[in-house]
Order: structure tokens, then C-alpha cells, then sequence
């Protein structure tokens, strides 16, 4: 028993370390497509990625949103949902974070209350935005994905309504965002470098509190039961409806918080695309990690590397910088294609 | 505003919903043999930017519609094969090819970027668009809007009038049932899943070659429709007929949203464009809500006049998916 556990774990990893090699193999035919040369193209993401000590607080930097943001959807995953209106929370979060300091701007209140209250409205703006997706599902049938689908589309048009329409800047509004705060209303950051220590202990905490929550509670079984068969769970008098509910509220609590940290520590306004797609980039983490909180930070990690690696790309090989995404995606999908193929080779017969 | 513009305007919906119809279709094939092929957003950037790029470089719009026709069907042929033979999630592995395709268009069409291309020519059918009204709206299209009205009838027809029709609904409602009769039911699937991506395949040319010609990257504003085409399939109830209507819907309330943009100076044109999402969200509603436990529970409490009169709206409204929608089938 313990030597066949062994020796399908080996040829799990096998099978892994194939999937990550055929990634790589594929994204190397893409750029040799491109016209690109591939050593110059990996030794470039590897400079732009950790060159630098600013550069590894920037890889920092966008680990924290990510982190909230699939410790959140570990949980929607869990219970067997499918949050891909995460984007449009983590933009309502960044919206409500932004109404808020606007509001308190002008007031006697110290700034560390102001951003407090800021993070705050951030974490009510997600849940209220992920309430809605779950409302439409429970109460209207609407499948989650599309009723989350559609609501990012609107939270972004809101995005873009509230910059050109009664936030826009001082005289005529653009797409380079609102009027950046003043610098008391910025997230205090470590000299010298873009990266704030108390979003990073936000998000840090969060991936724990989800590790623990779903590893040693009795909340965190009864999620599980719900996300394997429902119909089951109910029957069991689990109440399916208000853990579906709670596993929504829960996620957009953490993408709004994600949401909160781009606007107080990251661009301090509101921008059209402020959710930076860290959304749906902690879906492909949390499939990637088949939905295990404890992989999900070094996978979050290496994700954020990748993104802030190939920031510089355009300038320096005037390739577009989405080939990370193709990286990440095509890791993801050949993890999951090199799963099926384990699985249906190893079947007992 | 006069008569002329509003046909003209009328003639555009049809145009501009056109590469919607076919990728609705498409996914109303592979969904009513039991797949669920949710790569279409990714899909239909990558081929529009592959159809552009294939075009340019051979000056070919055949070439551009072949490319992205084969393109189509090879990522839908990755979510068949993960899907049915290695028994992986339809919706991850289609999410993920959405994504991916799409970061995929992005960087191969840097080069592309904002080139002249060919475009569809105009195809005015002779006698037939010089009838008042109807000729402008209708008949003095590009030949993918004609193949389009010929998608809408063929596809209706051929899925609820003929026996191959008739074995495709079964093995998405039943496949066991549709088994034991003989079908082999992974390989129809393969076969629809494919078909189905390549008719999205195409819509991605669509775009880039007549409707919204040419290749501008992220703001090429193709991102979406993908989506929108898969709410579509729910919409149309899987329904070829009742699919187009709801992408003609949509055409036509995007278009309200350019004519009424200059009377409303105060809201910015990104937000017009949206409006069509939040009508997506509530109509979904409308189709599923009749589904729901609590709203049965509810119209039992009713007056018995306006339970019967609630009831037949739902149900009219109402749509279901294929029993069998997204469960792989085994043959013991």
C-alpha cells in the first residue's frame, strides 16, 4: 500500500515536470514564431524579474492582490463555484476604497483612520458586488459565470463612468485615471521602494486564514461537502444555500481588500483597469495548485514574477507583453491535460 | 432621424451581429451534444487576429477564413479531447484556452498591428436589393451575412428536422439511451465540438475582415463577444432560431447606444457600449428564473387567475439545457 502511494506520487511529479516542459516547449515555439530568440527572451524575463532588489519588491507588490485574490476563490473553488465575476469585484472594491477617500479627503480624521476606513469600504465594495453574483444564482438560477461575466463588464463601465463622469480630474477627464491623492493617504512603503508591508501582511494573512479554515474546521469540511455533492450535503442538512452564500461573501471580502490595496498602495486613484486581471490570473493559479491553499502562494509568487518580468519587453525586444500570459496559461493547461492523461493511464483496467 | 438612416442603420445590426450568429451557433452544436466549449472569447480573438494576419500576408480572404476556421476547430478539437477522452473539466480547460488564446492574439498580432488588410467586398443581390425597404436592410450585404441567414435556417433545420439532428439532441439528452440505438456517442461529440469551433473560428475573420476590419490589438474592442455569444446559446434556449434573435437583440441595442450617444454628450461612450451586459444579466434571469424552487412555492400561494397568467410568461421564457450538458459519458 505505502509503496504503490509512493510510486504513484513519484509518477505525479513525472507527469508534472512533463506538463512544465511541454509548457515551455510551446511557449518557445510561439516566440520562435514571433521571430524572437528564446534565450534572449527567458534571460530577459529573468532580469526583469528578479535584476533588481526594486524589481523583487515590485514582484512583492503584485504577489499581495494576487495572493487575496485566490485565497478568496480557493473558497468559491471549495464550495464548487465558479467566481469568474472576481475582476468586477476586486474593480468595485478599488471603486468603494477611492468613494471613500474622497468622501473623508476634506475631514479633520488622520490619514491612518481615512486609509483604515478605506480598506474597509474596499472589502464591503467586493462582497457587495460578489453578493449580487450569488443572489442571481441562488435566487435566480443565473449560472455564476455569466451573471459574474456580465457584472464585470458593468463594474468596469462604472470604472470608466466615475473617471470621465463626477471623479474625473480637474478641468477635462482622461484614461489615465482620477487626481492621485495626496501623499498622507498613501500606503506607508519601505524607503525607496514601491512596496507597502501592510498590504503584503493583508494578503500573507489572508492565504493562512483560508489555509486554516479550510484544513482544521468544521466550516472549511462542511465547504468541501458542499463543493463535492451538493444534493448530498443537503440531504445531510448541511445548509448548501447559506454556505454557497457565505463562500461568495467571503470571496469578495478578499478581492475588494485586493481591490482596496491597488488603490492605497499601488496607483493611489482610480484607474480604468485597475483590477490589473489579478482575477483571473488567481484562477489560473488556484487550478494550477488543483485548488490546495498551500501551493497557492509559491505558484501566486512565480505567477507575479512572470508578469513583472516581462513588463519590459516591449522596450527592450519590441515583443508584447502578454507572453507571460501565454506561459501561465499554457503551464495551467498542460498541468491539467498531463493530469487526464496520468489518470487514464494508470486506471485499473 | 429619416427612413434612409434607420435602414441603413437596421442593414448594419444584421452585418455587425453576424460573426455572433455564427460563433451562437456553433456553441449551440457542441452544447446540445453534451460539450460545453467555453474558449469562444479566446477563440474568436485568436482567428481574428490569425484571419487579419493570414490575409494581410497572402493576400488571400479565403486563406484568412480557412485560417481561422482551422484554428477554431483545433482549440475546440483541445477542449474535446481533454474533456472526453482524458474526463478533465470542460469549464477549466475551456477557461484557461480563453485566456490563453487571447494573451496568444495579443503577442502574435504585435506585427499586424494597425495594417492595412483586404476586406469583404459588398454584394448587392441583383433585383432583389432595389425592393423598397426591405432590399437595404437585407439584400445589399457581404456574402458572410448571406452565409449567416443561411447558418440560421440550415442549422434549425437540420438539428429539429432531420435524423442526424434528431441522434445529435439524443446523445446530449440521453446519451446511454442514444448508445444502445447505436451512436457512438464520444466520436459525435468530437465531431460537433469541432464543427462548433470552427463555425466560432470563423467569426473571429468576420470581424477582422469586414465588420470591424483590420488588427488593433487590445483595442480592437473584440474582447467580449466571445462571452456575450455563449450567454447567447443560453438565451436561444439552444435553439438555432431563438439564438439569433437574441444576437440581433444585441446588435440592436449596441447600435441604440451609438445613435443615442450624441443626445446623451454626458455619458462617455465606453459606458453605452457596456449597456447591452446589465439587459444580458436581467434577460438570463427572465430564462431561468421559471426554474427556480422558491418561484414555484410562490405562485402555488397566488390567486389562481394570475398564477396561470405568471406561469405561462415563465414558461414561454423558460429555458433548459441538454440533460446531460457538461457530464462525460461512459460506456460500460
Amino acid at each position: 500500500m505505502t509503496m504503490m502511494k509512493t510510486s504513484s506520487r513519484w509518477s505525479g511529479i513525472v507527469y508534472q515536470t512533463l506538463a512544465v516542459l511541454l509548457a515551455l516547449l510551446f511557449t518557445t515555439v510561439v516566440m520562435l514564431i514571433s521571430g524572437a530568440d528564446p534565450i534572449q527572451v527567458y534571460h530577459n524575463i529573468m532580469l526583469g524579474a528578479v535584476g533588481s532588489p526594486t524589481k523583487i519588491a515590485d514582484i512583492l507588490v503584485a504577489w499581495t492582490p494576487l495572493l487575496l485574490a485566490t485565497a478568496g476563490l480557493l473558497l468559491t473553488f471549495t464550495a464548487g463555484l465558479w467566481n469568474i465575476g472576481i475582476e468586477g469585484q476586486i474593480t468595485l472594491g478599488a471603486i468603494f476604497t477611492t468613494w471613500a477617500l474622497r468622501v473623508l479627503q476634506p475631514t479633520d480624521l488622520p490619514p491612518t483612520a481615512i486609509m483604515l476606513i478605506g480598506f474597509l469600504a474596499g472589502a464591503l465594495g467586493g462582497m457587495f458586488w460578489a453578493g449580487l453574483v450569488a443572489l442571481l444564482k441562488i435566487f435566480g438560477n443565473v449560472n455564476e459565470i455569466f451573471g459574474g461575466l456580465g457584472l464585470n463588464f458593468v463594474a468596469t463601465a462604472l470604472t470608466i463612468w466615475l473617471i470621465f463622469g463626477p471623479w474625473k480630474r480637474p478641468g477635462v477627464g482622461s484614461m489615465s485615471g482620477t487626481e492621485p491623492f495626496p501623499l498622507e493617504l498613501w500606503l506607508p512603503t519601505l524607503p525607496g521602494f514601491r512596496l507597502s508591508p501592510w498590504s503584503l501582511a493583508l494578503g500573507i494573512v489572508a492565504i493562512t486564514l483560508v489555509y486554516i479554515l479550510l484544513r482544521g474546521t468544521y466550516f472549511g469540511l462542511r465547504l468541501k461537502a458542499v463543493g463535492r455533492n451538493g444534493r448530498a450535503a443537503f440531504l445531510m442538512g448541511i445548509p448548501t444555500t447559506r454556505y454557497m452564500l457565505m463562500a461568495f461573501l467571503l470571496c469578495g471580502i478578499m478581492a475588494g481588500l485586493a481591490g482596496a490595496t491597488q488603490v492605497l498602495a499601488v496607483y493611489h486613484r482610480l484607474i480604468p483597469s485597475i483590477s490589473s486581471g489579478y482575477g483571473f490570473l488567481g484562477m489560473m493559479v488556484a487550478m494550477l495548485v488543483n485548488y490546495q491553499a498551500l501551493w497557492a502562494a509559491p505558484v501566486a509568487l512565480f505567477f507575479a514574477a512572470l508578469n513583472i518580468g516581462s513588463i519590459q519587453l516591449p522596450i527592450v525586444l519590441k515583443l508584447d507583453s502578454s507572453l507571460s500570459g501565454v506561459l501561465q496559461g499554457s503551464l495551467v493547461l498542460f498541468v491539467l491535460l498531463m493530469d487526464g492523461v496520468r489518470r487514464r493511464l494508470t486506471r485499473p483496467q | 432621424m429619416d427612413t434612409q438612416i434607420i435602414l441603413i442603420g437596421l442593414a448594419g445590426v444584421l452585418a455587425s451581429s453576424a460573426p455572433i450568429v455564427f460563433a451562437t451557433i456553433g456553441e449551440t452544436f457542441a452544447e446540445r451534444s453534451g460539450v460545453i466549449n467555453l474558449s469562444l472569447n479566446g477563440t474568436i480573438l485568436l482567428t481574428a487576429m490569425a484571419g487579419f494576419a493570414v490575409a494581410v500576408s497572402t493576400n488571400s480572404l479565403w486563406l484568412g477564413f480557412l485560417a481561422g476556421a482551422l484554428i477554431g476547430g483545433l482549440v475546440a478539437l483541445i477542449v474535446a479531447f481533454s474533456s472526453i477522452t482524458l474526463k478533465q473539466s470542460q469549464v477549466a480547460v475551456g477557461f484557461i484556452l480563453a485566456l490563453t488564446c487571447r494573451d496568444l492574439a495579443y503577442y502574435l498580432g504585435n506585427p499586424f498591428m494597425g495594417l492595412q488588410g483586404p476586406r469583404v467586398p459588398s454584394l448587392p443581390i441583383p433585383g432583389l436589393a432595389d425592393i423598397p425597404l426591405i432590399g437595404v436592410i437585407f439584400f445589399q450585404q457581404d456574402i458572410l451575412v448571406y452565409a449567416s441567414f443561411l447558418l440560421i435556417i440550415v442549422s434549425y433545420v437540420f438539428i429539429f428536422k432531420t435524423r442526424p439532428g434528431l441522434m445529435l439532441q439524443g446523445i446530449g439528452e440521453k446519451p446511454a439511451t442514444a448508445f444502445v440505438r447505436g451512436a457512438n456517442v464520444n466520436r459525435m461529440r468530437y465531431f460537433y465540438t469541432v464543427l462548433g469551433g470552427m463555425l466560432a473560428g470563423l467569426a473571429g475573420p468576420m470581424f477582422s475582415l469586414s465588420v470591424k476590419a483590420g488588427w488593433k490589438g487590445t483595442i480592437s474592442g473584440l474582447d467580449g463577444f466571445g462571452w456575450i455569444a455563449l450567454a447567447l446559446t443560453i438565451f436561444g434556449g439552444w435553439n438555432p432560431l431563438r439564438a439569433a434573435f437574441g444576437a440581433y437583440l444585441f446588435g440592436l441595442l449596441q447600435w441604440l447606444g451609438l445613435v443615442l450617444q450624441p443626445s446623451l454628450p454626458n455619458i462617455p461612450s465606453q459606458v453605452l457600449q457596456v449597456a447591452p451586459f446589465p439587459l444580458m444579466i436581467l434577460t438570463l434571469l427572465l430564462v431561468n428564473i421559471g426554474n427556480a424552487e422558491w418561484v414555484d412555492r410562490t405562485l402555488a400561494a397566488l390567486p389562481d387567475k394570475t398564477r396561470k397568467w405568471l406561469a405561462n410568461i415563465l414558461r414561454s421564457l423558460r429555458t433548459s439545457p441538454p440533460a446531460s450538458l457538461g457530464v462525460p459519458f461512459e460506456n460500460e
